[in-house]
């Protein structure tokens, strides 16, 4: 006996740190680029949105409290555990894109050069977008920027590891917590860094990943009031219209261009709170 | 020794010391100012704007159909293409600088006209909202021509043609923080004034052929919703700036969700001030008149829930009704008037009927004994006590002068307290303790936050909300980035 | 723990206790006190408001003198013009007090007789205040034996700022028995006391240790009175009053030389402790210039011109 069975793996959501089924307990099936069968992947439903609404919120207040350099340690502390599994991720991605291995063993490179990368942004976003205010008038005045709160993340449908690291990241290294949606057709190098997150300190409800039907749960996230912003860059643009419309009801923050990495993917996740106060002796 | 304040002797009664309203020379009717121009809107239709504190009508001013609107566009467009993209920074600057200097020569005739249109109390047009409107323009024309300084990245791009439309609170204030950093940043702009105040964006345009502005780069079109609803929904335009309720924020956001138009919203507010039992208490209950008075409380970043630690709670509020008994309500031109007119008839139902429900609810209200004119539109300063988190004075905004006062035990509550709202505009925080005020200021849910102060304003400082007090930043460096393409 | 009673003086009966009724105290933000002595300096008083307003204030004027070069005559032309600042005009009231140095009270007193015009003295080593105890009480008795209605004594600011705070108010009721019968104003030299912090904590001492008036300075450092400064101390003997029922006064001195000065005062009197500090009884100007100032206005105001300076007598 040569062959060995496998043992095949169950793709489930990460909510609040812990990797439940749906709530629903649907699942549905992804294939390879090839059509052929790869895993049955948890289909997350309204109530899994809410839970990770829920845990994305009650982990917001201390994420943002902790300090910038313990964020960045964290972040970074995923970029070690990413890179310690690299050929896995990659095997992953090849399979979910359809890339040689060489080009998605490339593509994983990247998105850990990218974790690195928002690993450094922690303690350094203050002090770029920040600032102190010369105001006519004996005050000490600061903008500092602070979290928008619970960042929905729609996920990219095609770039199933790298724009996914730059769409979660970039809002979580400034203080906010995500529920991201994954790539429909495309979810397990995700939900694969999700499970990497929970060896890197990552505390609980502070990345939270559905899987499932982006047409079906996005709407919900949109709507959600309790959700501060929304990143729609991974949906197409009629669709991203119709969220964006829904997303309007609680004043959202929207992202519809987060193309890259640049500043404005930081920022758009960022408010600006500005104090006065009173000098005198 | 109950009541120092009056006296049977009597007290220093002030004279009327009324500002002369004959530097304001009011046309009878204005045109929209569309290409450098005065002009009749397309279907010669006019509206009536009143002096709110007599009710006489002030001026007739032209309503916009989306006719005009459009042609304001297209004359914004033209303008930006042809002559204002190729502008330089440095000449764009110079003009700013001269439109500060402008407003700062005609600021009495402002301050009058704000005053008569608004029914603001002339000392807060003549030492709030002129200044604050000449300052801001002379602070945005420094940037113009150091766009590449702004944290930005190199040569940052304009947007293009700004659709802007203001609130009836502060009228010229409101008009120069959209113009001033929207042309600093390279954009023309179509501005739409409130409806119940347009006349000192009237004399701004003004100020503007003054200023030798080339025709085109601002277009100020009056009117009503509508106005702003076909400028919003106009496909010319590429970014929408709006200050003004949640709920109309709300529906321009939703308007624009399927447009590629860049988006700032300025909207409500349910300001906590909170105040601990170290506060320095005369400075504290000036700032908590300041925090809901200023402006008749038609302030979007007003004060309007007072948190004050049970400790000293009874203390406040005694010392608060003794104070608010001693505010001067009446005729906004008299110079010793502390608070003035209700903007508008409607304005003044929605105070009364939000302020109602403070009783039906079991909240205590106390209102000045200020006697009240016969004309024009009143409220007298109110204070509730005994307000619960959930009573509606204590969670929707009234726009009135009109405070909610609730009280907390410790800083926790106090935060917690803060941020039981859907807004977050502005909060403040009274102590001598500045360790503790820092860690109140860290969790406020609110894009400004005063500490021993409240309600102030520069143009330097970046203001604006998070939540449902919109999103994007007035003033300062952050203030660029709404009409910069970045 | 029991608290006082509402309109009860409290007693002091240890440093320890004075320090803790002081720091009990609140702060004063600066910021905020400057801006609302800012903001009520824009009040606008007109016509006849401001006619009662210069009369009021002719009639709280402690018309001063105090250098080393005064000499009887001096004081004399002085008690004259405090007793009819304008020999042409009857309806102008009296100004409060003469105030000088205790060797010229005598003179003062003899100069004033018969008139409602007061002789206040300052005394206990003024202005330093640099002298023993024994000094002071002895420079006050002298003053009242001389007949001063009223003391104006400098508390020991070397030793308020080093926290001797026992000692100042040890002084402040020592002088205040050897007073009597006169009136005693505590100056507390708020320029050289700094903060807004100690002007309120040395108001409430001085209160505590019987003075019957505060007074901002003594007219001889280069900062004096200011307008939040004299805000800071009438909001303490307003508060005093609500503790204790005693109604103390105020007294602003030094750089106070215009009308518009001197109504920005009555002002700020009127909106914080209200129309009842609105008397010579509890508002004193300690001045020299500013009495002719006030009158050439008061004839502007009735004549609608302004009058020749020399119109006014130049003592």
């Amino acid at each position: 006996m040569s062959d060995r069975l496998d043992v095949l793996k169950t793709y489930k959501l990460l909510v609040n740190g812990a990797f439940p089924r749906s709530e629903s307990g649907r699942s549905y099936e992804v294939t390879d680029s090839t059509g052929e069968f790869l895993a049955n992947v948890a289909q997350g439903s309204r109530k899994d949105i809410r839970d990770a609404v829920v845990a994305a919120r009650g982990a917001q207040a201390k994420w943002w409290s902790a300090t910038a350099y313990n964020r960045g340690q964290v972040i970074y502390r995923l970029a070690e555990m990413a890179e310690s599994r690299r050929e896995e991720l990659a095997e992953h991605v090849a399979l979910a894109e359809g890339m040689k291995p060489k080009l998605a063993r490339e593509s994983v490179a990247r998105a850990i050069d990218r974790t690195v990368w928002y690993a450094g942004w922690t303690d350094k976003v203050a002090q770029v977008i920040g600032s102190s205010n010369p105001v006519a008038g004996p005050f000490f005045n600061f903008s500092v920027p602070t979290p928008s709160g619970v960042v929905g993340v729609l996920a990219d449908q095609h770039s199933s590891l790298e724009a996914f690291v730059d769409a979660v990241l970039a809002p979580i290294c400034v203080g906010n917590t995500v529920v991201a949606l994954a790539s429909e057709r495309r979810p397990t190098p995700a939900v694969l860094l999700g499970e990497m997150t929970a060896t890197s300190d990552f505390p609980p409800g502070v990345l939270n990943i559905i899987t499932g039907v982006t047409g079906e749960l996005a709407p919900i996230l949109a709507a959600h009031e309790d959700v501060d912003g929304i990143d729609l860059a991974g949906v197409d643009e009629g669709f991203a219209d119709e969220l964006a419309f829904a997303a309007a009801t609680s004043i959202k923050r929207v992202l519809r261009d987060g193309s890259g990495s640049s500043l404005r993917r930081l920022r758009a996740f960022i408010e600006t709170a500005t104090v006065w106060h009173t000098i005198g002796q | 020794m109950s009541d120092l304040t009056s006296s049977p002797l009597g007290s220093l009664e002030y004279d009327p010391a009324p500002e002369s309203i004959a530097v304001a020379q009011l046309r009878e009717s204005y045109g929209l100012f569309i290409d450098g121009e005065f002009t009749d809107p397309a279907h010669h239709e006019s509206f009536v704007t009143l002096n709110p504190a007599t009710e006489q009508p002030l001026a007739n001013v032209a309503q916009a159909s989306s006719d005009d609107v459009d042609r304001a566009v297209a004359a914004a467009r033209r303008t930006y293409e042809a002559v204002w993209k190729k502008t330089t920074g440095a000449e764009r600057a110079k003009y700013l600088f001269r439109i500060a200097r402008l407003i700062q020569e005609r600021s009495r005739e402002l301050a009058v006209v704000e005053t008569l249109d608004n029914g603001k109390a002339i000392r807060e047009s003549r030492d709030i909202d002129i200044p604050l409107a000449a300052a801001h323009f002379f602070y945005y024309a420094g940037w113009a021509d150091k766009l590449d300084y702004a944290g930005f990245g190199p040569n940052p791009q304009p947007l293009g043609v700004a659709g802007q439309i203001i609130p009836w609170n502060f009228p010229l204030l409101m008009a120069a923080w959209k113009l001033a950093p929207a042309l600093a940043a390279g954009n023309t702009c179509v501005l739409k004034p409130a409806e119940t105040t347009p006349l000192s964006a009237l004399i701004l345009a003004e100020i503007l052929q003054q200023a030798e502005l080339p025709p085109g780069v601002v277009n100020i079109v009056t009117g009503d919703g509508s106005t702003g609803a076909a400028l919003v929904d106009h496909p010319g335009v590429d970014k929408i700036a709006f200050t003004g309720s949640t709920d109309v924020g709300r529906l321009i956001q939703q308007r624009v969700a399927s447009s590629h138009k860049h988006l700032t919203l300025e909207l409500g507010g349910k300001g906590a001030n909170i105040v601990f039992e170290d506060a320095p208490v005369d400075e504290m209950i000036e700032g908590i008149i300041d925090g809901i008075f200023f402006n008749q409380g038609h302030v979007c970043c007003a004060g309007s829930r007072l948190l004050v630690q049970e400790s000293i709670a009874d203390e406040v509020v005694r010392r608060l009704i003794r104070r608010v008994d001693q505010l001067r309500v009446g005729d906004p031109l008299d110079k010793n008037t502390d608070v003035g007119a209700i903007n508008s008839a409607a304005q003044l139902d929605r105070i009364k009927e939000l302020s109602g429900y403070g009783e039906v609810e079991g909240a205590t209200r106390y209102t000045s004994s200020c006697a009240l004119p016969d004309r024009g539109y009143w409220f007298a300063p109110t204070i509730f006590t005994d307000v619960s988190q959930s009573h509606r004075i204590a969670r929707e905004e009234i726009f009135g002068p009109v405070l909610s006062v609730l009280t907390f035990r410790t800083p926790e509550e106090a935060v917690a307290k803060a941020n039981n709202t859907s807004y977050g505009l502005a909060c403040g925080v009274w102590s001598e303790k500045g360790s503790r005020t820092l860690w109140v200021a860290e969790r406020l849910r609110a894009g400004v936050i005063w500490a021993n102060t409240y309600n102030r304003f520069d143009p330097a400082s970046p203001f604006g909300g998070v939540r449902e007090s919109g999103f994007g930043r007035e003033g300062g460096r952050h203030g660029l980035e709404a009409y910069l393409d970045v | 723990m029991r608290l006082p009673p509402v309109t009860t003086k409290p007693v002091v009966d240890s440093e320890a206790q004075l320090r803790a009724l002081l720091s009990g105290l609140s702060g004063v933000d600066a910021v905020g006190a400057d801006a609302r002595a800012a903001k009520l300096a824009t009040r606008s008083l007109k016509k006849s408001t401001k006619l009662i307003a210069i009369d009021l204030a002719i009639s709280m004027v402690d018309l001063t003198t105090l250098e080393g070069a005064d000499t009887p005559g001096k004081v004399s032309s002085l008690c004259a013009k405090a007793r009819r600042p304008d020999p042409l005009d009857e309806s102008v009231p009296s100004a409060a007090a003469v105030c000088v140095y205790p060797d010229l009270v005598a003179h003062a007193r003899a100069a004033l007789r018969g008139s409602s015009v007061k002789v206040a003295s300052v005394a206990t080593a003024f202005p330093s205040g640099r002298a023993s105890l024994a000094v002071k009480l002895l420079d006050v008795r002298d003053a009242v034996s001389a007949g001063a209605d009223e003391i104006d004594m400098v508390i020991d600011r070397g030793a308020f700022l080093s926290g001797r705070l026992g000692l100042v108010y040890d002084e402040v009721v020592a002088v205040k028995e050897a007073c009597g019968d006169a009136h005693l104003k505590v100056i507390l030299e708020a320029g050289e006391l700094v903060t807004y912090d100690n002007v309120r904590k040395a108001s409430w001492l001085a209160m505590l240790g019987g003075a019957d008036f505060i007074k901002t300075s003594t007219g001889k450092v280069s900062v004096n009175s200011t307008l939040p400064t004299c805000l800071v101390m009438l909001e303490a003997v307003r508060d005093f009053a609500e503790m204790t029922g005693a109604l103390v006064g105020v007294k602003v001195a030094g750089g106070i030389r215009t009308t518009k000065d001197a109504l920005r005062y009555l002002v700020l009197v009127n909106e914080t402790t209200g129309s009842v500090w609105l008397t010579p009884d509890r508002f004193r100007i300690g001045a020299s210039s500013l009495l002719n100032d006030l009158l050439m206005q008061r004839v502007k105001q009735r004549r609608g011109v302004y009058p020749r300076p020399d119109e006014f007598s130049a003592d």
